[in-house]
């Protein structure tokens, strides 16, 4: 994919990620993020929730994916902002849909808007910049 | 000076200051850790892990996903936890205060260069923003913002990311200070919180005091709270301080819906007070049967969470 071939309300395929036990820890190691409520049970419960979540570096990376599966490799991701709300437990499952919200021409990058919902709600609001390679890093 | 605001102000006392000390990445940029981060994030975007599609791009080694920024400078794992260094000082204060829960609740992350392998990465952290005290889902708590600045081997910035955290009191341990001795357990879920407005906030003021407040426009007592006189529009008010006794005008005795956070069957009173206005409250000690319209009652006060009181009446 090319910046011309973006255009402002296109829709990316929507993703769905199972938040299993494993994904989340799997996820918190890579991240290095070795707080205890992502892998302990006990210790996310004594916080009072019900189980573990998913980190807060997992579902930017998640994010991160979820644009980059779509424009493919040669998009350049300038920023990423994200909002957490309901969180990401054992069980549910995460589905991201997002669109193109804003193309500025004269940067030559993107907006792109993002929603993760669970089965409690919304987990993530994103909004992710693109810009593309075209000869520079 | 309030608990609360001692806490805010030695807390925003941070602001401007380091969070924690500055930290070098015990790892250059490598392709073992964006390997197994790429493969934790089902990421297969060849530019991570294809030499020859990230050489055609014109990186000359490993290319690091850029939402891994602060990866590489993540405190180790130890056993035990993290040590007082690695810790953010200003985060152990709301520790104290008893706000133990913690979640990343806002990453804005920008990046001004992919990272690609060898690079090492410093992170410096300020504190830059304390909210007040918001009532969340997870429970009352402050907002705390850090601003990080990422930099290479040559002092270049290649990043910035604010990171936003809630530190919390937990649900359940509110609901364990705020349950009668031998009942813990039968509050595990927060008490609904009133929306506190400009006209009504001397009210929720007072009862943190163990004052019923009632408003007074020149000696006609109003209540609820309203921003002017019904009668003459007038915006002057002052408050007199009810004496808490009372006649049962009206009342429920509520089954159902049952939240969490009451107990059933709950007698719900609409008093009139001596003073002339009616309050609703729920009565506290008495069974339902012997809840009636005319009987006395007299005013008391119940700390359903810390710091949060409404006012309850009981059988005169």
């Amino acid at each position: 994919m090319t910046f011309d071939d973006i255009r402002p309300g296109q829709a990316l395929p929507e993703l769905a990620i199972p938040i299993t036990a494993s994904a989340i820890v799997a996820g918190a190691i890579a991240t290095n993020d070795f707080q205890d409520v992502h892998h302990d049970k006990a210790a996310a419960q004594a916080t009072g929730v019900p189980d573990i979540f998913m980190n807060i570096l997992t579902t930017n990376g998640l994010v991160q994916r979820f644009v980059t599966d779509w424009t493919g490799p040669e998009a350049r991701i300038r920023k990423i902002a994200i909002r957490l709300g309901a969180p990401n437990f054992v069980g549910d499952v995460m589905k991201l849909n997002g669109e193109v919200a804003a193309v500025d021409q004269d940067a030559r990058t993107a907006d792109i808007r993002i929603s993760g919902r669970n089965g409690i709600g919304e987990h993530v609001a994103a909004t992710v910049t693109i810009g593309f390679a075209e000869g520079a890093r | 000076m309030t608990e609360q605001s001692d806490l805010l102000g030695r807390a925003r006392a941070w602001i401007g200051r380091p969070a924690t000390a500055p930290v070098t990445a015990r790892d250059p940029v490598n392709q073992p850790m964006i390997r197994r981060w790429a493969e934790a994030m089902g990421d297969a975007n060849p530019l991570w892990h294809d030499p020859d599609v990230r050489a055609a791009a014109g990186f000359a080694g490993a290319v690091a996903p850029p939402a891994m920024l602060e990866v590489w400078t993540m405190a180790p794992y130890r056993a035990g936890g993290r040590t007082e260094d690695e810790d953010m000082a200003v985060l152990r204060l709301f520790d104290e205060a008893g706000y133990r829960g913690v979640v990343a609740t806002n990453i804005e992350q920008e990046y001004l260069r992919y990272l690609v392998e060898g690079d090492i990465i410093h992170a410096r952290a300020i504190v830059s923003d304390i909210s007040d005290e918001k009532r969340t889902g997870l429970g009352i708590g402050h907002f705390v913002t850090i601003d990080y600045e990422f930099t290479d081997q040559a002092d270049e910035l290649v990043g910035r990311m604010k990171f936003r955290i809630l530190k919390f009191k937990p649900p359940l341990e509110q609901s364990k200070a705020a349950a009668p001795a031998g009942d813990a357990g039968a509050n595990a879920f927060p008490h609904p919180r009133p929306a506190i407005t400009h006209d009504n906030a001397f009210f929720w003021e007072g009862l943190k005091q163990r004052k019923l407040l009632i408003q007074s426009f020149d000696g006609r007592l109003v209540h609820p709270p309203v921003p002017a006189c019904p009668e003459t529009g007038s915006l002057e008010w002052t408050t007199v301080e009810a004496s808490g006794k009372g006649v049962i005008h009206s009342f429920v005795v509520m089954h159902q819906p049952q939240l969490p956070c009451f107990q059933y069957p709950l007698p719900v009173v609409l008093v009139e007070l001596e003073e002339g206005v009616r309050i609703v409250a729920n009565m506290i000690d008495t069974a339902p049967e012997d809840v009636a319209i005319g009987r006395a009652v007299t005013l008391d006060f119940v700390e359903v969470e810390p710091d949060y009181i409404l006012p309850a009446f009981r059988l005169a």
